[in-house]
């Protein structure tokens, strides 16, 4: 495969984690690297595992294939296969294959002399996915905990572990997260506008600057963040928002059992009021 | 940074903190599961708090048994109206059972006129001998909610001559009319839906008038469903409530993914259908007819206890799950007083239309 003239640039030997130069080639435009390899093998596994359930499971439907974890019962060991086990095996090779992707992320980033935000930035929706699948089973004493792999199964998983706590809305780490969602799509659709309004001006005008940009917002709301500041903004609030995600699952069961609303009654009853 | 600056850091992280170790719970919590494997069916409760809430719920150790020997109550006294087909013994055992279910500290005299038992001249005997037939209603009639378990007096009055948990209806407090915006009977932290914002008087609308819950279409692509959102929060509330009083969760009855679909529904959720419908029985037969009684004792009997026997509106104090459930998913963690006690269950005269079960 042909290779763009500024490729060469960044292929260069050296910045691996583990493996020394054995991975370190690559194929066509891809780097392949140990972790590289890895991620191929955890995907192509717990893939095929998925095929296995899917295919013992009654249905090709896309829509209800379900992976599911094994029952409460089977508590931190393991389940047989066909009940759970297959469940255990792909979210142990999910695991793998994100973790070696992260990893595949860092080794790339030290090629190129980069900082890790790209990894640690991946990590935070790595993270997000372990406390659902392992922390919080744990803490709960069941893999059963987990939720199911399958497009519907998954949305009834979070439904009725949402009202499990009869009212999640009133869940404060869910609060942040929302709220840290919509925030990361309200900057990211303000600085696509910018950037596009810019760069597409009318006929005949010449393509904005970012001085340009920092003027409008400085005239529309008083404050402009900068060109470096909104991306470095924009990453704190999407790791903010999978950040809480994660925090908002792991609290309700572990370190709740009511509905959440009643745990504002600390609030409720400061002396100030009260 | 200044030294103002790390201070109030400081004490800003405190106070998360403390509220981080003071406000929630820790693991090892107690799952059940009840539905397939992954649904996330079942109920989550924290064990440390399970042996104070099943010691609150202990049934009263029971009177010895008697014979259902000797002539008959009705016989032998005069102006016994509803338990008139019970030996003198058994009556005197039924009689001594309510005292101390009902009216501990008050005795006999809650009721009774002491010097002329058969009077009717204190309000209250009235008012009990009502509440014995809805006794024998509730157990003859509304099987499919109390089972063979059934329910006593205890089961409300746990030793207290008005219940502790009955509602009245709530219209909020005080505020500017006309064109101010209305709040809808919601948007204040209430306790009686599980200290939601939700409307916080559910019960006029569910367990007073008999308005259905149909708040989802089965139809997809609906036209003319006339449901809004105050009828789903109303519903919500109403729901709120049924988790505290039995301290379970939604997903106890309901798959959350279809909440009207009886064929996804847990079995708990028909026993709560009837729940439903058994509470407005009693409410409607039972306990609203009564209000002109309590109306002429607004405070209660000369003996107290001097608590109001109405609500801000004049209606009489009514049931909802609480009453009876106080907690636990089953009453007096679902120990049968009324085998006991069958003396209740032998109650004929019941004197109400029949049950609606629709």
């Amino acid at each position: 495969m042909a290779m763009l003239s500024f490729e060469r640039k960044y292929r260069v030997r050296g910045g691996t984690l583990i493996g020394g130069d054995l991975f370190d080639f690559w194929v066509g435009p891809f780097y392949v690297g140990f972790f590289g390899v890895t991620t191929v093998f955890c995907t192509l596994v717990g893939t095929l595992m998925i095929f296995y359930g899917a295919a013992i499971g009654g249905t090709w439907n896309p829509w209800t294939i379900n992976i599911a974890p094994p029952d409460l019962k089977y508590g931190l060991g393991l389940a047989p296969l066909k009940d759970g086990g297959i469940w255990q095996i792909v979210t142990v090779c999910a695991l793998g294959a994100f973790v070696s992707w992260a990893l595949r992320q860092a080794e790339i980033a030290r090629k190129l002399g980069m900082g890790y935000h790209i990894p640690v930035a991946y990590g935070m929706a790595v993270f997000a996915y372990f406390t659902l699948v392992v922390i919080r089973p744990v803490l709960l004493g069941a893999w059963g905990h987990g939720f199911p792999y399958g497009i519907l199964s998954h949305l009834d998983w979070v439904s009725n572990t949402g009202y499990q706590y009869l009212h999640f809305h009133y869940n404060p780490a869910h609060m942040l997260a929302v709220t840290f969602f919509f925030t990361t799509t309200l900057a990211l659709s303000l600085h696509g506008a910018l950037v596009l309004s810019a760069i597409n001006p009318p006929k005949g005008e010449d393509v904005k600057t970012a001085e340009h940009e920092n003027t409008f917002f400085r005239d529309t709301i008083g404050y402009s963040i900068g060109t470096l500041g909104i991306h470095r903004l924009g990453l704190f609030l999407a790791l903010s928002a999978g950040f809480w995600s994660a925090v908002c699952i792991v609290i309700s069961g572990p370190f709740w059992t009511h509905g959440w609303p009643q745990w504002w009654n600390w609030w409720l009853n400061l002396p100030i009021w009260n | 940074m200044s030294f103002t600056l790390k201070l109030g850091a400081v004490l800003a992280g405190l106070l998360g903190l403390a509220i981080i170790l003071l406000t929630f719970e820790r693991p090892p919590v107690e799952t059940v599961q009840t539905g397939f494997r992954g649904v996330a069916l079942g109920n989550v409760a924290n064990p440390r708090l399970q042996p104070a809430l099943a010691a609150a719920n202990q049934v009263p150790t029971p009177l010895p048994r008697v014979p259902s020997a000797g002539p008959r109550a009705g016989q032998t006294y005069q102006n016994v109206q509803v338990l008139g087909e019970l030996g003198v013994i058994e009556f005197a055992r039924t009689m001594a059972a309510m005292t101390a279910w009902v009216s501990p500290q008050q005795g006999c005299g809650y009721c009774h006129n002491t010097a002329n038992m058969a009077s009717d001249e204190i309000y209250t005997k009235v008012v009990a001998r009502r509440m014995l037939q809805m006794v024998a209603r509730i157990n003859a009639e509304w099987k499919p909610h109390v089972l063979e378990t059934g329910v006593t007096c205890y089961t409300c009055h746990r030793g207290n001559p008005v219940p502790l948990n009955v509602w009245a209806e709530n219209t909020g407090p005080m505020r500017g009319e006309g064109f101010s915006a209305s709040s809808n009977g919601q948007n204040l932290a209430s306790p009686v839906v599980g200290d939601s914002s939700l409307p916080y008087d559910p019960f006029s609308r569910y367990l007073d008038e008999a308005i259905n819950i149909r708040v989802q279409t089965p139809d997809p692509l609906p036209a003319g469903n006339r449901q809004g959102i105050k009828d789903a929060e109303f519903t919500y509330g109403l729901m709120m409530h049924f988790s505290q009083a039995l301290g379970v969760n939604c997903t106890t009855c309901h798959n959350s993914r279809a909440f009207s679909a009886w064929d996804q529904s847990a079995p708990q959720r028909t026993n709560a259908w009837h729940g439903i419908r058994m509470i407005r029985d009693i409410n409607h037969n039972f306990i609203e007819p009564l209000q002109p009684i309590w109306a002429a004792n607004a405070n209660g009997p000369a003996s107290g206890p001097h608590r109001a026997r109405l609500g801000a509106h004049d209606d009489p104090l009514k049931v909802n799950c609480t009453t009876c459930h106080q907690g636990v998913n089953k009453p007096l963690n679902g120990v049968s007083m009324l085998r006991d006690y069958p003396e209740l269950a032998r109650i004929t005269n019941i004197d109400a239309p029949p049950p609606v079960r629709q």
